[in-house]
């Protein structure tokens, strides 16, 4: 029966009709919803883990035991996960472990744009790529088999638009085998230098046999497909430029579609070459199968007329390869961007402009509280990677320990947990004289509301173990932990002074759930009193999306306005009710 | 000839919510249907677009410039951000409501005066409508997102029959009456 599927979704089915019975994930776009819709599975054991290191490992674990598994990250969550990811190459599964990894060309909610399919190459790790949701659904299903019959994890490559496109795609039924038998065998799973030097071996072995399995069998599976149209242009490409390229070129050339893009055919790839006059490779970001065919001396057109960054489009690809724009009307006026912001009556605003008053040199960290750098806040300095804000503000206060009592570093509970911990653990143990804000709204917000292991609920919903921030603080070995309501300015400012203030590492936990949340009550909207209003705009320096200037006057959006009362408490005049 | 619309607006107007029933009708009718969303950092307060197309085959999930037959905007500043996204002779469905981005809150930009005019002006066809009070009326200022997509679907060839299906299939039963209200005075404004 054919469904209208979000790409994520597919995939979660494809999975499920595939016998997966364990699924761990850590959320990050735009991988969050695969998990999300296993989870609504009864038939798979589903969790998040704590990060994408732990997800790929209790997924490993679950295989070698003999159940289909499966873990899902972000691109750049493939970066936390890549120890057990290059080891787990040289291991091998018992049961089919599939690994999805999305991708986030054009940066739509990522800090890079990193290619993912060099993880392929460089584990040695079979890597697929659908383009549509209904080769979501197939190839998840066909990585399981895939990853048993070469006994090795699979990677499934997509891309924001796959992820989260909706389009048809032929929903089956599931078949489970059951757990199959695991038998001890040290040789194959425990990685010490005597027992992994064979199994390198094997695995540039089966690196062959997956060539050979490309050139042929992928071909009769559908996963790798030639179309022959008008051979003066030839399209090599995969996934989503598929879609892009068919909709632009149509019969007007021929198309070699890769399914799966690691390890690469020869022969296919050859033999397309020498029927089409002119070939372009069609790929975003980096030039992978160009330099593959590069590499076979053939005679290709890719990054040199496209490009490295961001997406590409039919349009893009009709403009370069057949010359041809298309006419589009333009307003003659100035349009103001429209970057994302803090919500109305998020907890964060109240925070960092507690922090704009202290004047305080910002980590930042990864999450919607990386919003706290946009204007009129503007107060994060620095944003690398998840967990980073702590450690890189040890690193920063070692370096100038004369302005430590100006510096601290602010993380969400999920990324604390994620990979902050450690870097607090490196504070305690070395003594740094660091202030770490902990930004404990209660959810995973930027990725769309998912639990955590602080959270005390799990994936389904369930009441969990939570992780006690205080009682984890204080067993690090931090002495100073402070709690505070991000919505009480005064408290916060002086809270936080004092914690600068110490010749110790101190904690602060902001604490206060996201306002977003459905247990979350709200106040009434607030109004301005127009009378009391003295136009000094005070209100408007915590940059809160209910708030304008109307006439003059301060004004209230009462369809925005959570009443959360962190404007009123800077209206010197009582105006704002 | 397959058909291009793009559900632009600001991050938390319910652009998702109205690309769903819009998808959801368009299957009901047949066609091979895709539909492109924007998930996660964008929602926030930010500039955000659904890319719907329909026809006999679909490729591309994403709407490119001069693409579109119509752009169903939210907003009046997001219907201009988008207008190059509109075929020469497309048509443009514009909610009257103006919400300032950060820029203009924070007076480092100007909300220009008469976006619609400009609009116009770029040879586009404009319809225009003020949501916000008729979704008010309905029952809640969040049902703005079905008002307009029953403003929208007096411009298509699909039966009203089929676009009140949809918005059931779609929304949770305890706002089903509120929405189809919403839905009603969209489709008569």
């Amino acid at each position: 029966m054919k469904k209208l599927l979000l790409g994520n979704e597919a995939v979660a089915r494809g999975l499920y009709e595939g016998g997966c019975r364990v699924a761990s994930s850590y959320p990050g776009t735009p991988s969050t919803e695969v998990t999300e819709f296993i989870s609504t599975y009864d038939e798979i054991v589903s969790e998040w883990a704590p990060n994408e290191k732990v997800a790929c490992e209790v997924a490993f674990g679950a295989a070698v035991a003999g159940a289909r598994s499966f873990c899902a990250m972000k691109h750049v969550g493939l970066n936390v996960a890549a120890d057990p990811l290059f080891t787990s190459s040289y291991t091998g599964v018992n049961a089919g472990m599939v690994i999805v990894v999305a991708d986030d060309p054009g940066m739509h909610s990522s800090q890079n744009e990193q290619d993912s399919r060099h993880y392929a190459q460089a584990s040695k790790i079979m890597m697929l790529e659908p383009a549509d949701s209904d080769e979501c659904l197939k190839y998840s299903k066909m990585a399981f088999e895939l990853s048993e019959r070469f006994d090795t994890p699979v990677l499934l490559r997509l891309t924001t638009r796959v992820s989260h496109s909706r389009s048809l795609a032929d929903v089956g039924e599931r078949a489970d085998n059951g757990l199959k038998a695991y038998e001890k065998n040290p040789q194959k799973y425990v990685m010490v230098p005597a027992n992994a030097k064979v199994k390198h071996v094997v695995v540039e072995e089966r690196v062959l046999k997956q060539v050979e399995y490309c050139e042929t069998e992928a071909v009769e599976a559908g996963l790798n497909s030639v179309e022959y149209n008008d051979k003066k242009i030839g399209v090599i490409t995969a996934g989503i430029c598929y879609e892009y390229a068919k909709e632009a070129l149509g019969d007007k050339a021929s198309y070699l579609k890769l399914g799966c893009v690691y390890p690469l055919p020869t022969k296919l790839i050859e033999d397309f070459c020498k029927e089409c006059d002119t070939v372009y490779v069609l790929e975003e970001l980096d030039d992978f199968i160009e330099t593959h065919c590069r590499k076979l001396g053939l005679d290709v057109i890719g990054k040199e007329k496209f490009t490295l960054q961001g997406e590409y489009s039919q349009g893009l690809i009709r403009k370069v390869i057949l010359g041809e724009s298309t006419a589009s009307l333009k307003a003659d006026t100035q349009i103001p961007a429209r970057p994302p912001v803090l919500c109305a009556g998020c907890p964060h605003r109240g925070l960092f402009y507690s922090l704009k008053r202290l004047n305080v040199t910002v980590s930042g960290d990864i999450g919607c509280y990386t919003l706290g750098a946009s204007k009129p806040l503007g107060m994060i300095d620095t944003v690398l990677c998840m967990g980073g804000s702590v450690s890189g503000l040890h690193g920063r206060n070692l370096a100038d320990p004369d302005n430590a009592k100006k510096c601290v570093a602010v993380i969400g509970d999920s990324t604390f947990i994620h990979s902050g911990v450690t870097g607090l653990i490196d504070i305690a143990y070395n003594n740094s004289n660091s202030v770490t804000i902990i930004l404990d709204n209660s959810i995973t917000g930027m990725t769309g509301h998912q639990q955590n292991p602080t959270t005390g609920f799990n994936i389904k919903g369930e009441p969990a173990a939570a992780v006690s921030l205080e009682k984890l603080c204080e067993a690090i070995g931090i002495n100073n932990v402070f709690v505070v309501d991000p919505y009480n300015l005064d408290e916060c400012y002086e809270t936080i002074g004092k914690a600068l203030s110490l010749e110790a590492p101190a904690v602060v936990i902001s604490r206060r759930p996201c306002a977003l949340l459905k247990t979350v009550k709200h106040n009434p909207p607030l109004k301005v009193n127009k009378d009391k209003c003295k136009s000094c705009k005070m209100c408007m320096k915590i940059g809160c999306p209910a708030i304008s200037m109307k006439d003059g006057k301060a004004e209230i959006d009462f369809t925005q306005c959570l009443g959360c009362n962190v404007c009123s408490q800077l209206c010197k005049f009582g105006a704002i009710e | 000839m397959n058909k291009a619309i793009m559900i632009v607006g600001v991050g938390g107007q319910g652009t998702l919510l109205a690309s769903r029933i819009l998808g959801s009708a368009l299957l009901s009718k047949g066609y091979d249907v895709k539909v492109s969303e924007v998930h996660g950092m964008s929602q926030r307060g930010g500039s955000v677009v659904t890319y719907v197309k329909y026809g006999e085959k679909v490729y591309s999930p994403v709407i490119g410039e001069g693409e579109a037959d119509l752009i169903l905007a939210f907003e009046q500043l997001e219907a201009a951000r988008w207008l190059p996204c509109l075929k020469t002779d497309g048509k443009v469905i514009v909610n009257t409501q103006k919400i300032d981005p950060m820029s203009v809150v924070i007076g480092d930009s100007v909300y220009p005066e008469n976006v619609l005019a400009d609009v116009r002006a770029a040879g586009a066809e404009v319809q225009q409508l003020d949501a916000l009070p008729l979704a008010v009326e309905a029952g809640s200022a969040k049902a703005v997102n079905v008002v307009l997509i029953g403003a929208m679907a007096k411009n298509t060839d699909i039966d009203k029959e089929i676009w009140l299906e949809a918005v059931k299939s779609c929304v949770p039963p305890k706002f089903l009456e509120l929405n189809l209200k919403a839905f009603e005075l969209g489709y008569q404004s």
